[in-house]
């Protein structure tokens, strides 16, 4: 005799249109910029196949535990983070206040990153690209001075972009065309998440392929080009002396922690509008192991490219010199080739030493340049547009480069909004008669407003302090007390309960034992070296002034005391909330006590929240 | 024919030196403003020779780069309206999706009220509950009257 299922609370919940849908969600969320322009860099100097090793050791121990621990909270008790961590257990919804605030800062200068995406998608529809000439000063006589004196790449980023200014301190005025910029990218950012997951679902499926699709062609073309060979050996030469030293080991512990997005409240958000019963423990391990191998296959085509540009950086050199040599010893044309050059050097050198000496000759080596090291946005906007313009074709290359980077950015805004809009909608404080399309566009007119600061001259900079500050710290903290959290106030045994009822199975000694002891331990030897590695150094940013002596380096100057208060404010206002509303409950608590009608609450189960 | 031509005083370039004369005065224009005018129009002096700057040298004027060419409006903002169009031309399309979605779902429960109020004679009931709203409510299966083959003997 089989009983029935009972049929499911109608709880008007949103729900995935299929579980790809879902999975696809928490992979773009996951697979981002970093995956493109940190990965590789990390690779490249914490000597590259070497660097593997820590970074899967950190995956094993670190990142999937902790990414199975929010799948399964948000899928078991349906709510996003701020809900979800008071029902676990009031002293602990600080930690849900915590990521949505996280969530909220991030959101803001991520979207200002994608803006200078976008601006630089529109102008790749031009012949010539813009950055590729220099244009001409006041009076015509020759080249703008800055752009000579550095590239055009560098001019066109440092000023025809953001417009920067020298100096933190000095604001600047807004740039308008990055306004315009900035305005398209929260309306594309409030069209795809206007309904929450219903709209956001059918966006995925475009913005978290095509990256890989532009991936792939970039790979095929990359391994064409020449030199790509010297990057790609580079970059994978395994160098296991590096791994004696303990900052890489930080690296690729900080690395795999903010490329999974773990502690934004996201993943929990994504999965709370999962059915009850779904396996957790396969999603988990499946996300983990495609965020992985995206960042090596997105690194391929990224060191093809840069292998190339070291090398026509190389033969520019050498031609010069060997041009240079032509003309100051009347040789014929084709005497001296890229082959035969050190040999002719060395014999004129020895034979002529005063002259070649006078000519000052630039020494080319193919290490030094492909030692030129990059992360980040400098990669992206200065490196990769420079070797962009040395392809065949490079409209159709800029304009498939910046939708990748666009695409990319977008899933994870997707990730990050959810994580802002899903607790707002759950708290009794919003009424319900509020459609959803209004609160995310107050939501998304809101962050473009505070955005606007940005796109003031001194923006990069400050770009770099949210980057720096309240991206990094906050969301260690508020992952561990997530482990401990979970592990010693809800008790591993009660959660495996829970996730044995989700997926079927009990979680085996493996989660049993990073739950309990590897992931805590773990994540506070991260925290602490990391806050004594930033305590270390003094905090100074580079700042470019065409006015500096030594430009084009930059300059690199301190921050004034009222920038680093904010940088310690950024860092510690999430975390605070934590020690905040655990307080604030133990308070009523004592007040509540001396009340003799007063009946504690249950204690809460998975399973009862979903019969 | 090429053997019918001597070559003598062989040098490894082809090089010459020349002045340029005013055509009103009968004097050279000085060094100074024909390197300026050379560096002005380098590429046309090159495409006369048909040689580039790598394969003809003037003596100590460095090749420049010739004046980009800068269109009147700038391709950009052109770029940049058509996005801007496509993005608002979807939020109004879902926001009146929306809107029209909420006024149905309204529409019917108010529908569903006006049947309640009105004559509960002129509607089918079953129980003092009217037959509409017990297909719309949402029912519990009573497990022990469902229809289960089980339960029933096979023949």
């Amino acid at each position: 005799l089989s009983v029935p299922p009972e049929t499911p609370k109608e709880d008007g919940r949103p729900k995935w249109d299929n579980k790809f849908q879902y999975i696809l969600s928490c992979i773009g969320f996951a697979v981002g910029l970093g995956n493109v322009w940190r990965f590789p860099y990390l690779c490249q100097i914490h000597g590259g196949g070497a660097f593997l090793i820590p970074y899967f050791i950190a995956l094993l121990f670190e990142g999937i535990p902790l990414l199975h621990l929010e799948l399964a909270l948000g899928q078991c008790l349906r709510k996003g983070s701020i809900g979800a961590w008071n029902t676990i257990s009031p002293y602990l919804g600080g930690i849900g206040v915590g990521s949505w605030m996280v969530s909220l800062l991030i959101s803001l200068y991520y979207n200002t990153i994608l803006t200078w995406v976008m601006w630089y998608f529109i102008n790749s529809f031009q012949e010539p690209l813009p950055w590729s000439v220099c244009p001409l000063n006041e009076n015509r006589t020759g080249l703008n001075e800055e752009c000579y004196e550095s590239t055009s790449v560098n001019y066109f980023w440092y000023r025809k972009t953001l417009n920067i200014t020298p100096d933190v301190t000095e604001s600047g005025t807004l740039q308008w065309w990055l306004i315009l910029c900035l305005a398209a990218c929260w309306a594309i950012v409030y069209l795809c998440t206007i309904r929450g997951i219903e709209t956001t679902g059918k966006a995925i499926y475009v913005t978290a392929i095509f990256p890989y699709l532009v991936l792939t062609i970039f790979l095929i073309h990359g391994l064409t080009l020449p030199g790509a060979t010297d990057g790609l050996v580079y970059l994978f030469t395994p160098n296991l002396n590096t791994l004696k030293n303990p900052r890489v080991w930080l690296d690729a512990a900080t690395q795999i922690f903010f490329s999974l997005s773990l502690a934004f409240g996201g993943l929990i958000a994504f999965s709370s509008y999962n059915p009850p019963k779904n396996d957790c423990e396969k999603d988990a391990v499946t996300v983990a192991v495609v965020n992985s191998v995206t960042s090596l296959y997105a690194s391929i085509p990224v060191f093809s490219v840069l292998g190339f540009k070291a090398t026509t950086g190389y033969w520019d050199c050498l031609d010069r010199n060997i041009i240079n040599i032509i003309n100051e010893f009347d040789l014929p044309e084709e005497t001296i080739m890229r082959q035969n050059y050190t040999a002719w050097l060395s014999f004129l050198n020895s034979s002529y030493p005063e002259k070649i000496a006078g000519l000052k000759l630039k020494s080319c080596d193919l290490q030094e340049f492909l030692d030129q090291s990059v992360s980040g946005t400098g990669l992206a906007f200065i490196i990769f547009t420079q070797s962009i313009i040395l392809m065949p074709g490079s409209q159709a290359w800029a304009i498939l480069f910046f939708i990748m980077l666009f695409s990319l950015g977008l899933s994870s805004m997707f990730g990050m909004i959810e994580g802002v809009f899903t607790p707002l909608l759950e708290l009794r404080i919003i009424s319900k008669s509020i459609p959803k399309e209004l609160l995310s566009g107050i939501i998304c007119l809101m962050c473009f407003l505070i955005a606007l600061c940005f796109t003031l001259g001194s923006g990069s900079y400050w770009i770099d302090i949210f980057d720096s500050y309240s991206g990094s710290l906050a969301l260690l903290v508020i992952a561990f007390f997530e482990v401990i959290g979970v592990a010693y106030v809800y008790k591993v045994k009660r959660f495996s309960k829970d996730v044995k009822w989700m997926t079927g199975r009990k979680p085996n000694l493996y989660w049993q034992i990073t739950w309990r002891f590897i992931s805590p331990l773990l994540l506070l030897i991260v925290l602490v070296s990391f806050v004594t590695l930033q305590i270390q150094k003094a905090p100074s940013y580079a700042a470019w002034n065409p006015k500096y002596e030594g430009f084009p380096m930059k300059e690199e100057k301190v921050y004034p005391a009222w920038v680093l208060a904010i940088c310690v404010l950024l860092a510690v206002l999430p975390c605070v909330f934590i020690p905040l509303v655990a307080l604030f409950h133990l308070i009523k608590r004592m007040c509540r006590s001396k009340d003799p009608s007063f009946v504690p609450p249950e204690v809460f189960s998975c399973q009862e929240a979903n019969s | 024919r090429i053997s019918n031509v001597l070559l003598c005083n062989v040098t490894d370039r082809v090089s010459f030196w020349f002045v340029v004369t005013d055509p009103k005065n009968v004097t050279t224009v000085p060094g100074r403003e024909v390197e300026a005018a050379i560096r002005m129009s380098r590429s046309r002096i090159n495409s006369a020779f048909l040689l580039s700057d790598k394969t003809l040298q003037f003596l100590k004027i460095t090749s420049t780069l010739s004046p980009p060419v800068e269109p009147s409006t700038p391709v950009w903002l052109i770029v940049f309206g058509v996005v801007l169009c496509l993005i608002v031309a979807g939020i109004v399309f879902l926001i009146i999706a929306g809107i029209r979605q909420h006024k149905k779902k309204n529409k019917d429960s108010t529908e569903r009220e006006n049947l309640e109020e009105k004559g509960e004679a002129s509607v089918t009931a079953e129980n003092g509950i009217p037959c509409e709203t017990l297909d719309l409510k949402a029912g519990h299966i009573n497990g022990v009257f469902a229809a289960d083959d089980e339960r029933f003997t096979s023949l």
